[in-house]
């Protein structure tokens, strides 16, 4: 049996690990970096992930490039949701990684870490951080795709399953008035 | 197909089978061929694309997975498969799972009908052309199904654009291949390529093959008239709410259909599976040895396998280069210009002729 499930772990984490298609979500300057990283000097495509899906359905790999105010959260919430499995993310540049230059309370419109609204897999600070970090970030990325199995998947599913509710229309986490 | 059938038999007669069984289990044989050149073609026609459209833009695209990237779009294909397949409440469930469905084995019609060469094909009917085209519309309306059924508003507005821009193509299309028709007197494809023999279609009918070229080009749904999967307006067009297999059957259907629409190109304008200069390569090089007649079978396929893909390679261009049109400007190029412009390219066509 478990001879089984690691020969399809392999193929399938092979599949997976070279084809992290990113969704095309830039909130500010950090996008500025995300661009710069597809275009003809840093070419993001030899890594096999320039497709940029518009779309959230057909997308693996939500970069959360940029600062999230309290306004953006529900909408990154929501399209975190609509990934279909397997997701993963990447909190790109300071201010998701824990608030950058907007931490503390004194920057009341800014979530301070996008890992209190959706789970993060690689943490990448730097104000904003250069292409060859994208790379490096997407490398390491690769790296914990390819140690995962679909069991360890399942676990990591139902811990970090999100308990959402809808407000005006919006799903927002249940707990949102607690954290903010 | 005959020949193929008569060795087939002649084959089977070796183990003692008889003729009846052999006859029956040729029939799924050249499908089976067709269903795995698809597949294969189509996988390494998207790396084709995304290398091309690197090199267009001073980048190197995929060249991490496997020698020189080939095995990028085999770890995409995995991965598409096992991606999970979202649900919609909203949608019309019946025809939001049966669209990718029909769009994708239409094109695996239209391949059927395409003469690889003198022998194999599979459908080899004395109206060919006019079944290409009717089958050929079948992607179109179920995109538009696709759009409607996922009950989204960016969907139903690329449908509804898909379908606007189906109206304006199809006229111009149409009067091209009546002009071949004129010319040809025949609409079986296979005749239609011998008539090439002495002079390419492309020499006698070059404002035509001009015309269908763009007509064809829209048709393909590519740039600069992707209208209706216009990323930067409407999310992703009519496969917005499409995930995993499905949006991979639109996605590989769209590219399965290139490259059946560029071999219908070569087979009206270029001489389809004859070679450039008239001669035979294998005849050449092989002498006149028993295994000559079949080398030939294959050299035909490579030529057409060949012209096509300098066909992909300039439509490729095209899309490197020139931007997306508004879709006021693409009705306007279709119904102002290309349609009176085919019109009078049929009325010229049949004069000549009489």
């Amino acid at each position: 049996m478990n001879i089984i499930i690691s020969t399809i772990d392999t193929i399938l984490n092979w599949g997976r690990a070279n084809s992290i298609w990113p969704l095309t979500f830039a909130t500010s300057c950090c996008g500025i970096e995300m661009m710069c990283a597809s275009a003809s000097n840093f070419d993001i495509a030899r890594f096999g992930s320039e497709v940029f899906r518009p779309s959230p359905r057909q997308a693996d790999l939500l970069i959360c490039a940029g600062t999230i105010t309290h306004k953006m959260a529900p909408v990154l919430l929501r399209l975190y949701e609509q990934m279909p499995e397997p997701k993963y993310v990447i909190a790109m540049g300071a201010c998701t990684c824990g608030g950058g230059m907007f931490s503390g309370k004194d920057a009341y419109p800014v979530v301070n870490g996008v890992d209190k609204i959706i789970p993060v897999d690689i943490y990448l600070p730097m104000c904003p951080p250069r292409p060859e970090a994208l790379f490096d970030a997407i490398l390491k990325l690769q790296k914990e795709i390819k140690k995962e199995s679909i069991l360890t998947r399942k676990e990591f599913l139902a811990t970090h399953e999100l308990f959402l509710k809808e407000e005006n229309g919006i799903l927002i986490r249940k707990d949102y008035d607690e954290l903010y | 197909m005959n020949f193929l059938l008569c060795k087939f038999i002649e084959l089977l007669k070796n183990f003692n089978i008889p003729d009846s069984i052999g006859i029956l289990l040729f029939l799924p044989l050249p499908f089976f061929v067709i269903i795995s050149f698809l597949i294969i073609t189509v996988i390494f026609l998207v790396l084709f694309e995304r290398k091309l459209l690197g090199y267009f833009t001073q980048r190197k695209g995929p060249n991490r997975v496997g020698v020189w990237g080939i095995l990028q779009t085999t770890a995409d294909a995995i991965k598409l498969l096992c991606k999970e397949n979202i649900e919609l409440l909203s949608a019309d469930k019946f025809l939001f799972t049966l669209s990718p469905l029909v769009a994708f084995s239409a094109i695996i019609i239209l391949w059927c009908i395409i003469p690889y060469n003198s022998e194999f094909n599979m459908i080899n009917s004395s109206v060919g052309i006019l079944i290409y085209l009717i089958v050929s519309s079948f992607p179109m309306l179920f995109h538009f199904l696709a759009g409607y059924s996922s009950n989204n508003k960016y969907s139903i507005i690329g449908s509804y654009r898909a379908l606007a821009l189906t109206a304006s193509y199809s006229v111009p299309v149409i009067f091209i291949i009546l002009s071949i028709v004129c010319i040809t007197r025949t609409m079986n494809l296979n005749k239609i390529v011998l008539f090439q023999t002495s002079y390419w279609l492309i020499f006698s009918n070059f404002l035509g093959f001009i015309i269908f070229y763009i007509s064809s080009i829209a048709k393909l749904n590519r740039c600069p008239f992707d209208l209706s999967e216009a990323e930067s307006e409407l999310v992703c067009g009519y496969h917005t709410e499409y995930s995993g297999m499905r949006f991979a059957m639109f996605f590989l259907g769209e590219y399965a259909e290139l490259f059946v629409m560029c071999m219908l190109i070569s087979i009206l304008f270029f001489g389809g599976y004859l070679p450039p200069f008239g001669i035979y390569l294998s005849n050449i090089l092989s002498g006149n040895c028993s295994l000559c007649r079949y080398l030939i079978y294959f050299e035909q396929t490579f030529w057409l396998i060949f012209k096509t893909l300098i066909i992909i390679f300039s439509i490729i261009w095209v899309r490197a280069t020139l931007p997306r049109l508004t879709q006021k400007k693409v009705l306007e190029l279709f119904w102002k210009y290309l349609t009176p412009l085919s019109i009078v390219n049929l009325i010229i066509i049949i004069l000549m002729r009489i």
